[in-house]
């Protein structure tokens, strides 16, 4: 086959804050190859998650083939192809979180905002998440609202601070 | 820092120490820091000042003190008295009338509201009686981003230099082997021994990994230390490296563990700021080298090759063992990898030897262990007891029993790994082959509290659901084996289930048990076997909703 | 090399030490089921099919990746060892959608062979039934991801044979499907140079060429480690 342009060279632009952002840190680990989660950390630091055009610039920056990148980014459970929304819930599913009840949070949840687990709502202001364990069980049932741990989460209380952020009724 | 300095880096806290007529100790783990304790921290440090007693006083963070659920608790020394609950607008109260008047707030003191009376000194309390505090020694005394707290006020880097100058490599595995620890990761192989397989190996390089990948739902004891005491981990990577001649070591902390990321990357700093991590520590000829490695949510990634693949950039996939880390790790050399729990416990076996640690515990159990104790009980949090204390005690004396007028049903230890102890083994010793003869295992130290509320198929169904997702898809047993599983076991959940399935659920759990690549896989069908040994009336019951085609439970 | 004894079904044996037990056994007529082994390719011990059982150690181990080691007594053919056979060879089959009548590879697929090897006559296990693709994109050959067992030969081959790097694996546990690049279609790859190893490698009718129809295809096993083998010599 003929060498061709990879469909997603959209070339990123170098002055970029955020590009500039992965750049320093892949100087900083010397372009190995095998620092390659710590840069895809990075990157969704910057990014808020992983979109195509900057996994084809570590691709072709670190020198790393892109089934490998690719690979890598959909095994750990951290990295987000998508956007995860502007605004973010997590609810704990650990053990000690399930025992004191994470699954009506969850329920609540999906009746008011009609979103799942694993979802983004179609203007991109919620996404609802789960974690295996956050590791706050003294407080369970746990849940994180935009980066804040709610210890104890009842699910009247997370909706409620959910709908004050996102400003109006959904 | 040299020795010398080091001594009066340790005088200088002493003197300090000393001359203050006593503490405040806010606590600032990540489950206190969510219910705000930092504001309550500057909320005292503002009313001291307002009341000139600023300089009389220490007033800081501490790491965390174990009744997690009693939150935010601020500990105020000498009295040694811990209040609960505590709000920033009753700063001016505790100072006030605590502080100045001397006259502690009983109705503020921690557990007062299940106690007839509550405990001024609060290490009385029944919740932290039985306990012994060895990993977690300095809880709610010294502050965690603080080195020169550590140093005079939990022996720090002491055991570091008693390593370098007055004992080879050999002596310091000597001891550890002594002490009869064995891994706090679960497996619970003797460290020992570990470190000893290591250093027989003859290599250009090797590597110290610290394995903080603490993935066991309901299991925090990992991030509590690296939280409240990254350098005494810090430290005992140190000692270990420069017992098997390793220079390089990585703490593989999880990502959604960000406090303790933070943390421990301080104590890096520090610690290579004063000499006591990086090129000739403390002037001896030994270097060593620290850095993190954040993890990126996978629970595979705990188990030992998978974790390597990890740090290699890769995806975490387990490998065949043999080759074992040991021989063959990181990058294809030498490598040790210990838990947290293990190293913590490393620097006082070195300072009291390997005697001391060994007298404590049972026969084959030396020591003590960290568990997080959780779910339906009265007190939830962090504790610390000898091997061979029984779970009746821990969950009935030091956790206050069970809430609401429940009763007991049973208590979940190894996570997913694991297996449900019923109230017929609540006199148990906890202590790795009595644990294992119940059909549970220690693991990391998950312990989880379930009543009469919970539906145990549910609970395996819960387990196997989690090691589904984990799963990482290499070996069929593992990622066909638990799919298939769990498919059944919520088949029988929503009373869809017949005795044929119980039957395929009984086959495919020996055959993933034995067949499976990693421990993942092979430990995956633990709670569901450990659920039909004890609860197996309760799938029957199940089946019995049946309503199908195939006739009552006849499948 | 220097010799060590072991003992393999009851039959002493004198072997060179640094080889694995599978080498062992295939030097001494003594046949172990594999499937993601592959001459020419690194091991990786996924397919569980060769494990063995050895005196003293409470583990099964795979044949493929374990060393022999002086004085060890090996079986390979218990009835547990069989039993556990079985069942992998089912959940092969329950996993995807193998449908063989419509197949290139029928007659001529090693997921057959072993499904004969073993015995099996239905599958006990339910069929899962995923949702899986087919990507006919390229303009030679055909990945249709019913038929994959996730054994990885192709993967190797790619990486460690070719170099190109254009197959790898997205997501985890039940999920995983091999992939291309950016899990992009094939004829969009930026990497791939076409070479035609993962067709040869394939044990199924997953990967295939579109030259030929069911029932005809036809693969050279030994290609990859005649070439690793020529690539060595200095010509």
């Amino acid at each position: 086959m003929k060498p061709k342009k990879s469909i997603l060279d959209e070339n990123l632009s170098r002055t970029d804050p955020r590009v500039k952002q992965i750049l320093v840190k892949m100087k900083k680990e010397n372009y190995r190859p095998d620092a390659l989660i710590e840069i895809l950390h990075t990157a969704q630091n910057s990014f808020g998650f992983l979109p195509m055009s900057v996994l084809a610039f570590i691709s072709k920056e670190l020198k790393v083939p892109p089934s490998r990148v690719y690979s890598t980014v959909t095994f750990y459970h951290f990295f987000s192809l998508k956007s995860k929304g502007e605004h973010t819930c997590l609810v704990c599913t650990g053990t000690a979180c399930y025992v004191k009840g994470a699954e009506p949070i969850l329920v609540e949840l999906e009746k008011k905002f009609s979103l799942k687990a694993g979802q983004v709502s179609a203007d991109n202001k919620l996404g609802i998440s789960t974690a295996r364990c956050i590791g706050a069980c003294g407080l369970a049932p746990a849940a994180v609202v935009d980066g804040e741990v709610i210890p104890k989460a009842k699910p009247e209380d997370v909706i409620k601070m959910l709908t004050e952020k996102m400003g109006a009724l959904k | 820092m040299n020795r010398q300095e080091l001594a009066t880096v340790n005088e200088q806290y002493q003197i300090r120490h000393h001359a203050q007529k006593g503490k405040v100790r806010v606590c600032c783990g990540t489950g206190c820091v969510a219910a705000g304790s930092e504001k309550i921290l500057k909320q005292i440090q503002q009313v001291a000042k307002d009341k000139g007693i600023e300089n009389d006083y220490d007033i800081n963070m501490s790491g965390c003190m174990g009744a997690c659920t009693q939150g935010p608790l601020v500990r105020i020394t000498p009295e040694n008295t811990i209040y609960e609950y505590v709000k920033p607008e009753q700063a001016e109260k505790i100072v006030e009338e605590h502080i100045i008047k001397k006259q502690p707030i009983e109705s503020m003191i921690l557990f007062h509201g299940s106690r007839e009376k509550p405990f001024v000194n609060t290490w009385e309390d029944p919740f932290f009686k039985k306990q012994h505090h060895i990993v977690l020694g300095g809880r709610g005394e010294i502050n965690p981003e603080s080195i020169e707290d550590y140093i005079g006020g939990n022996s720090g880097y002491k055991a570091l230099e008693k390593a370098l100058f007055e004992s080879s490599p050999e002596d310091v595995i000597s001891e550890v082997k002594h002490s009869r620890l064995r891994g706090r990761g679960g497996a619970g192989f003797p460290t020992g021994i570990k470190w000893e397989t290591v250093y027989k190996y003859v290599s250009d390089q090797k590597y110290v990994i610290c394995n903080g990948d603490e993935g066991d739902p309901g299991a925090f004891m990992d991030r509590s230390v690296l939280e409240s005491n990254p350098h005494r981990v810090l430290e005992g990577m140190i000692i270990a490296g420069y017992a098997i001649g390793a220079n390089k070591g990585y703490a593989y902390i999880r990502g959604e563990y960000e406090l303790a990321v933070k943390r421990f990357e301080l104590a890096i700093k520090a610690a290579k700021k004063a000499g006591l991590l990086g090129a000739n520590i403390m002037g001896s000829t030994f270097s060593f080298d620290v850095e993190v490695r954040i993890g990126a949510g996978a629970f595979v990634c705990g188990e030992e090759t998978a974790l390597i693949a990890s740090i290699e950039g890769k995806r975490g996939m387990p490998r065949p063992r043999p080759p074992f880390p040991a021989e063959s790790g990181l990058w294809g050399k030498p490598t040790l990898i210990n838990n947290v729990e293990s190293l913590a416990a490393i620097a006082p076996i070195i300072i009291n030897g390997g005697e001391w640690f060994s007298a404590i515990g049972t026969a084959k159990s030396a020591g003590t262990k960290v568990f997080a104790l959780t779910g339906k009980i009265m007190n939830s949090g962090l504790i610390e007891v000898p091997m061979g204390t029984t779970l009746r005690e821990i969950i009935f004396e030091i956790g206050g029993g069970i809430p609401d007028g429940h009763a007991f049903k049973a208590a979940q230890t190894g996570g997913p790994s694991g297996g449900c102890i019923p109230e017929k083994h609540l006199d148990v010793k906890v202590d790795y082959e009595s644990l294992m003869e119940v059909g549970s295992i220690m693991g990391s130290g998950g312990l989880i509290v379930m009543d009469d509320t919970s539906d145990m198929v549910d609970v395996a169904r819960f387990f196997m659901e989690f090691c589904m997702d984990e799963s990482c898809g290499k070996c069929v047993p593992c990622r066909v084996g638990t799919k298939m599983m769990h498919d059944l076991l919520t088949k029988l959940c929503a009373g869809q289930g017949t005795l044929k399935d119980l039957q395929r659920l009984e086959e495919l759990s020996v055959y993933v048990k034995e067949t499976s690549l990693c421990g993942l896989g092979m430990s995956a069908p633990n709670p569901l076997l450990s659920t039909l040994r004890y609860f197996k009336n309760e799938y029957l019951a199940h089946i019995d909703r049946n309503k199908t085609l195939e006739g009552v439970s006849h499948g | 090399m220097a010799k060590i004894p072991v003992t393999i079904d009851g039959k002493p044996l004198e072997v060179d030490t640094g080889k694995t037990i599978l080498d062992v056994c295939k030097e001494n007529g003594v046949e172990i089921l594999t499937m993601c082994h592959f001459e020419g390719v690194g091991d990786v011990g996924s397919c569980r099919l060769c494990l063995v059982e050895i005196e003293g150690i409470n583990k099964l181990l795979p044949a493929c990746t374990t060393k022999v080691a002086a004085n060890q007594i090996i079986k390979t053919n218990t009835e547990r060892l069989k039993k556990y056979q079985k069942i992998t060879t089912e959940l092969f089959f329950a996993e995807r959608n193998h449908v063989c009548a419509v197949c290139v590879a029928d007659g001529n697929c090693e997921l057959q062979d072993l499904g004969y090897k073993v015995g099996m006559e239905h599958v006990r296990f339910p069929y899962l039934f995923p949702k899986a693709n087919v990507d006919t994109s390229h303009p030679w050959y055909v990945l249709d991801h019913n038929r994959c067992i996730m054994c990885t030969r192709c993967v190797r081959v790619c990486s460690e044979v070719e170099g190109a790097h254009n197959w790898g694996i997205k997501n985890r546990g039940f999920e995983v499907r091999i992939i291309s690049d950016f899990d992009t279609p094939w004829a969009d790859s930026t990497t791939c140079t076409s070479c035609g190893k993962c067709i040869n490698v394939c044990p199924t009718g997953a990967l295939w060429p579109k030259s030929v129809v069911q029932g005809q295809l036809v693969k050279n096993p030994k290609m990859v480690s005649e070439l690793v083998a020529k690539r060595k010599m200095n010509l």
